[in-house]
This record gives structure tokens, C-alpha cells and sequence, in this order.
């Protein structure tokens, strides 16, 4: 008998919309029993094979069924530091979803029966957070008189500095704003990942000895040569992909268009959706404008409805997407929770023009109706404009969330470290050392944009490449 | 991050300016002339970026000096020797290119004056022929003369009432140097105003004029993209591709809307904390 796919709880819309609390709700005891239920066991996994770290994800499951929660927990901290930040924030309907024997074979994404792996995974990681559950340093003091510095606590940094301190090693993680996370604070909202749950996973990320030093932008304060003066032995590069890209086209630069990472960490960072409680402001329009069709367009599109709704403005934010939904990167679930909340989307569309009033204010955005060609070099239809069907949306305020570019502030001042055309770092595919000796790299710094799985993937393969490097230098 | 020193330079016809010595040895270091750090004075704050006056390596301490306008520099104006700043990093930005140009002049409008202290005293040090334009509404609301003085071969002083110096804008005097003779380099801080009317008066010389721009920021580190200026046809990241750019290439009157885009918000906080 096949088993429904348990469903799994969210506040409701008009609950959430008015609000920065967590949407998703997770499963309970019961719902992650049933759901785990309905996984058989395959001999051979795929859904590992789908998972950028390789999560033994037929035990985890296993041992769910078998109410070994601890065990459960222990098995995916095997390959995965984050479960609590994953289980939200993976985009499993492309990783191990995907990969699930349900997943029908044609689908572009994870069939509806998928297995919730990543909800079971949350549950897990959640009770491992509850019982403060800790993955013991297993290092046996071989590296005990070495340092490695971390630069950037993102994801790929965060997930380093854990492998490498659980094997005894002293890190030093470099950050350069006052607080820690990188993208997961600063880009991903509350209502997707609750700050609680990031402070939990840095907190037992301290408890293992690694040494955080926020306000501290290497580049700027220090340079690599100085971070190997001081003593460390190895460097991790966690910079991320920090810098915005824009349009390039007329009016972009009117008061009241924000670049995604302006806008989201206004908010996510510094709390302006509190203001005046927090000083940092945020402008709200009455008719919002985002641009883009990845996550990031999502969240900023959510954290817009919600700020309209929190003052008092009719709501009324529009995702604009030069494709169709189907070629949207973002996640399903978030696509779907944008619709839920309220969030409009034009598709097929090319912004061409913002209009401003004499105050250089927005006030108006032109654009083009498109239609799919052949498909381009990301694999993907190029949408192609539609002659004449020039046409305007009102808009007193955009966000362009279109990607991120590499910033330049440490390679800038390395000329010894290489870099592609795209100003992203080299590195050996095998070990993510870059062209300096000792210097690893690995997240957005390395593949440009990427999931928070995919970076810490590569900062794992860089922590054991980190560990062999030592080793060898040990003698 | 500990205040050690404060001191009110200002508080004179609703102008309050304060001069602020805080220990941070790491960035006492390495600040050079033309950068600036990125401050917030409690956990609720915001992040606003200020100039670094001054850097003493050895004492590891840096000055920095700032005009209570909005919230933050209110707050900041409140701090006493002892208290903490809850976040402050830096050296951002890209120290200005000190070397031998030959003559120079040096144009500081407001608190814009402090911010050309550095630059001064390290243009004079790599053997230029230093010439100071100062100006302010009147002579109380004047700062930094005498460092000022000291860092130049040449001094003037406007104030727009005549109650010192010279009756005028900064810019009268400098169109009269640079009708008598060659100069090889301006470089303008102070209010959007009077850097877009030292534009002006430079662009007919021809001469290369510098100006360091105050655009509104959040992280300062190139990653929010709200300190974005129009130079050129290029579009410039203020704290990572400047703060200085070539005045004459400035879109001026985006910069000034820009910096405007949160000014009702900004009253009705100060008035919220009894701060204005």
C-alpha cells in the first residue's frame, strides 16, 4: 500500500505575512515517524548521490524509524554540520529529493512523493539541538599546536572551521561584519531560518574552541602574508560572492531601487523592518518591484509584502522573471510560499527603463514581453523580446536581486592569488588549494553563486585537504 | 573599541561637532590618509562610515570627528571616555594617492575640514607646495585651524558672515589661486554643495580635482551596493571603488538625492529620542 507524503505544518498566509516568524513549522515526533515510513530503504541510494556532502541519508531515515534520534543526529553530523540550517534551507527538491526512486524521471524537480528528507532532516537536527548534542573532537591532539585561520563565517567558513576544530585544530574565523553567519544572516530572513537556529550551530561551533573575530576585514587589516606572519599555519578563503550586479540600464540608480543584498540586509542584519526600535531604515513602496526569479528574488519579494502588510499599505509586490515559473532557480516551496503570501508574478518580462519624478524618486518601470528561444549557455531558453509590446508597471521601489559578482577586496591586494575572468578564485578541484601554498578556498569565492550545501561541500573537501596539508608540513 | 578621549570642537548655532579618540590598535596600524571605518555606536544602531583623522600606530589610537546630524552621530556625541563603540571596523576604502604632485590646494568645507587634515599633513610630508582653503558659516563653527595651519604654506580662511578670515564661499578663493597661478591638484571635502561649486570652478582650469564622497552605506565592504555614485557613465561602489573620485566626472545631483532618501525618517527618529 503506498502512503500519502505527509504534509508539513505552516502558519497560515495571512498569519505570516504580517509577520518575521518562522513559516514552516516542521514535523513533529509522529509526522517524522510516518514520513520516514514511507522510505524503502533502497539498496542503492540515490538520493546520497544527490546530496553535494553525501549524507548517508538511508541511515539517518533508518534509524528515524527506529526512534534512534541521537543516532540519527550523529549520522548526518558525519558529513553535514548544519543539519537544523540545511533541513531549512537546502534546495532538496533539486539535491537528494530529486534523486529519490519516487521522483518521477522526466521532472525537472522533485515529484510531490518524494521523501521529506529534508523536514526529516530539520527534525533531527532540531532534537539535536534541543539535547545539545555535541560531535566530540576526535583530533587526538595531533594538531594540537597548530592554527588555521578562516576567512568569511558563511557557510563554506562555519562548516571549515567545524571540521577542522573537531580534529583538535586551534581556528581563528575572520569576519568581516559585527556579526557572524555571512549570507545566512544577512541574506537568508527569519522566517526561513530563525536566528536561533544560526546562533545555535556558531555557539557549539564556539564550544569546540573555535575563536571568532568579527569587525576584522582580512584584506583590509590584514593581508594573507601578515595571517602567516602570525603563525597560522593554513588559510581558508569563505569569502562568499559579495558584490551586487545591476542592470545596466537607464534610471537604475533613482532613489528607492535597492540592490537585493541592500535590501534584504537592511533587514535581515540590521533589523529595519523594527525601525524605529532598530535605527537602521528602509524605504516601503506602495507598489514594489523585484527582479529575478532565484531565491534571493524570493526572499526579498516575502520580506516586501510583509513589510507592506506590517505598515499599514495595501499589499502590492511583484516578482518580475525573464523566463517562465518552470526555469525559475529558486526553490519550489519558496516560489509557492511568495504565491501564498501574496507576491504577484509577471513573467516574461525585461525591464528596460525606471522613470523618476523630479526628485529622482521611481516612479515607474517600462518593460518588454519576451518570449523562450533556443536555449542559451546556462542550458536554459533565451528569452528573446517581443517587438512593440513595450508596457508600464507602476513602481516606487525595486529590488534587482539578478546575482553577485566576486569582491575584490582581499584579491585585490593578493596579486600572488589567482583569479578567473570573473574575479572568482582558482583553485585545485581535488584539494580547493589556490595558487599560494597553504591558502584553500572554497564556496560562492570559488564557483560563484551556489547553495549553502554546495559550499560547505567544498569547504569540507578543503578542510580534509587542509588536515593532509599539515600533516605533511608536521614531518 | 573603547572611547579614551572626547572632546566638543563645536556647539555654537545649533552645530555640535565632536572629536573622538578610540583605542583599536589593529586599525590605528594601518589607516592611512583618505580611509574611513564603518561605526556603530550600540547593537541597535546603524552602521555609518566616518573618515579617519588621525592614526597613531604606536599609541594605537585613532581620531575621528563628526558632526551630530543624524541619530547615530547624536548618539555618538553623547558617548564619554570609558564607553564602548558596540561595532567599528575598518581601514575601508582606498587611501588617497600620496605622492609629489607639486602644488597643491586643500578645500574643506564644515566638518569637511577634519577630513582633509590627514591629506594635508601627508601631502606636505611627501614635499608639496600645500595651500589650505577653509571655510564655514562663521567663525565659531570653525575647526582644526591651527593643525591645519601647521600643514600648509599657505592658508585661508572664508567664513560666509566675514565674522573671520575672509567675507565667502572656499570657492572665491580658490578661483583667484587658480586664475593667478598653476596649480597641479585640488582635493574638496564638505557638503555636496560646495564640492559640486569646486567642480565647477575647477573644470574651466582643467585641473584634476579630487573629492571624497559621503554617499550613504551599510556594510561599507562593497557587498550592499547602497553607496552606489554615477561617475562618468560608470557606475562606482563609493566604499570600495573610492571614497575619492575625479570631481568633474560626478553625477552631483544623484548623490545629493540619494543622501536624502531616508531624511524624514531620520528626523522623526531623532525627534523619537529626544535627539533633535
Amino acid at each position: 500500500m503506498k502512503k500519502e507524503p505527509v504534509k508539513v505544518r505552516e502558519k497560515s498566509s495571512a498569519v505570516r505575512a504580517k509577520s518575521f516568524e518562522e513559516v514552516v513549522e516542521g514535523f513533529s515526533e509522529a509526522e517524522a515517524l510516518q514520513e520516514a515510513s514511507r522510505c524503502i530503504q533502497c539498496k542503492d541510494p540515490k538520493c546520497t548521490t544527490g546530496c553535494p556532502v553525501g549524507i548517508d541519508i538511508r541511515t539517518f531515515i533508518r534509524q528515524v524509524t527506529e526512534k534512534d534520534y541521537d543516532g540519527a543526529y550523529f549520522t548526518i553530523r558525519q558529513k553535514n554540520n548544519f543539519p537544523s540550517i540545511c533541513g531549512r534551507v537546502c534546495p532538496a527538491e533539486y539535491q537528494c529529493r530529486k534523486a529519490c526512486v519516487f521522483t518521477k524521471k522526466a521532472a525537472p524537480y522533485a515529484s510531490r512523493e518524494a521523501i521529506g528528507i529534508h523536514f526529516i532532516e530539520r527534525f533531527v537536527g532540531d532534537h539535536g539541538a534541543r539535547k545539545g548534542l555535541q560531535v566530540k573532537a576526535d583530533g587526538e591532539g595531533k594538531h594540537a599546536q597548530k592554527k588555521v585561520a578562516v576567512v568569511g563565517s558563511g557557510p563554506a567558513g562555519l562548516c571549515c572551521a567545524g571540521e577542522l576544530s573537531r580534529r583538535g585544530i586551534k581556528v581563528v574565523v575572520f569576519e568581516g561584519l559585527h556579526k557572524t553567519g555571512g549570507v545566512l544572516r544577512y541574506g537568508i530572513p527569519p522566517f526561513r531560518l530563525p536566528r536561533n537556529v544560526l546562533d545555535f550551530e556558531i555557539d557549539s561551533l564556539k564550544k569546540l574552541g573555535v575563536e571568532i573575530r568579527t569587525n576584522t576585514v582580512i584584506g583590509k587589516v590584514k593581508t594573507i602574508d601578515e595571517l602567516f606572519a602570525e603563525g597560522f599555519s593554513a588559510i581558508f578563503l569563505g569569502l562568499g560572492a559579495g558584490i551586487p550586479s545591476f542592470l545596466g540600464i537607464p534610471g537604475e540608480n533613482l532613489c528607492n531601487i535597492y540592490s537585493a543584498n541592500e535590501f534584504l540586509t537592511r533587514v535581515n542584519l540590521m533589523s529595519a523592518h523594527e525601525f524605529p526600535k532598530s535605527h537602521t531604515p528602509i524605504n516601503i513602496g506602495k507598489h514594489i518591484v523585484v527582479i529575478g526569479g532565484g531565491n534571493t528574488a524570493m526572499d526579498a519579494a516575502r520580506i516586501a509584502i510583509r513589510l507592506q502588510h506590517m505598515n499599514g499599505i495595501t499589499p502590492d509586490t511583484t516578482v518580475l522573471y525573464r523566463r517562465t515559473e518552470v526555469e525559475m532557480p529558486a526553490r519550489r516551496l519558496e516560489i509557492e510560499h511568495a504565491k501564498e503570501e501574496g507576491v504577484k508574478f509577471e513573467l516574461l518580462v525585461k525591464p528596460e527603463e525606471f522613470v523618476g519624478d523630479d526628485k529622482k524618486f521611481v516612479r515607474n518601470l517600462r518593460a518588454s514581453r519576451c518570449e523562450l528561444g533556443e536555449p542559451d549557455s546556462s542550458g536554459r531558453r533565451k528569452p528573446t523580446v517581443i517587438p512593440g509590446s513595450s508596457f508600464e508597471i507602476d513602481c516606487d521601489q525595486a529590488v534587482i536581486a539578478i546575482g553577485l559578482g566576486a569582491n575584490k577586496i582581499l584579491t585585490g591586494v593578493t596579486p600572488q592569488l589567482t583569479t578567473d575572468k570573473y574575479g572568482d578564485v582558482v583553485v585545485d578541484g581535488k584539494t580547493m588549494e589556490t595558487s599560494i601554498k597553504g591558502v584553500f578556498a572554497g564556496g560562492d569565492i570559488v564557483g560563484g553563486e551556489g547553495t549553502v550545501i554546495e559550499a560547505m561541500g567544498m569547504a569540507k573537501k578543503a578542510a580534509a585537504a587542509i588536515i593532509d596539508y599539515l600533516d605533511k608540513a608536521k614531518k | 573599541m573603547k572611547i579614551l578621549e572626547k572632546e566638543v570642537l563645536v556647539d555654537s548655532q545649533g552645530v555640535r561637532i565632536v572629536k573622538i579618540t578610540i583605542r583599536s590598535p589593529d586599525i590605528a596600524a594601518k589607516a592611512k590618509a583618505g580611509q574611513f571605518v564603518v561605526l556603530m555606536v550600540k547593537e541597535e544602531g546603524e552602521r555609518i562610515p566616518l573618515t579617519v583623522v588621525k592614526a597613531d600606530a604606536a599609541k594605537g589610537t585613532i581620531v575621528l570627528i563628526a558632526q551630530e546630524a543624524g541619530l547615530t552621530t547624536k548618539l555618538l556625541g553623547k558617548a564619554v571616555p570609558g564607553d564602548s563603540l558596540y561595532s567599528l571596523v575598518g581601514p575601508l576604502g582606498h587611501p588617497t594617492e600620496i605622492k609629489k604632485y607639486g602644488k597643491v590646494i586643500l578645500v574643506g568645507g564644515g566638518v569637511g575640514i577634519a577630513e582633509i587634515l590627514p591629506v594635508a599633513r601627508a601631502m606636505k610630508n611627501a614635499g608639496n607646495h600645500v595651500t589650505v582653503i577653509i571655510g564655514s558659516r562663521a567663525k565659531e563653527l570653525l575647526i582644526l585651524e591651527r593643525d591645519l595651519k601647521e600643514s600648509s604654506d599657505e592658508f585661508i580662511v572664508m567664513t560666509d558672515d566675514g565674522s573671520y578670515g575672509r567675507k565667502g564661499f572656499v570657492t572665491e578663493a580658490l578661483k583667484e589661486l587658480l586664475e593667478k597661478s598653476k596649480y597641479d591638484l585640488v582635493y574638496a571635502v564638505g557638503p555636496i554643495p560646495m564640492m559640486r561649486a569646486v567642480s565647477m570652478v575647477t573644470k574651466a582650469s582643467g585641473v584634476l580635482t579630487l573629492v571624497s564622497l559621503n554617499a550613504v552605506m551599510v556594510d561599507g565592504t562593497g557587498m550592499c551596493g547602497c553607496c552606489r555614485v554615477t561617475v562618468g557613465k560608470e557606475v562606482k561602489f563609493s566604499c570600495v571603488d573610492g571614497p575619492e573620485f575625479d570631481a568633474s566626472q560626478v553625477d552631483w545631483q544623484e548623490l545629493l538625492s540619494r543622501n536624502n532618501i531616508y531624511s524624514e525618517k531620520e528626523k522623526h527618529i531623532c525627534r523619537l529620542h529626544g535627539a533633535g
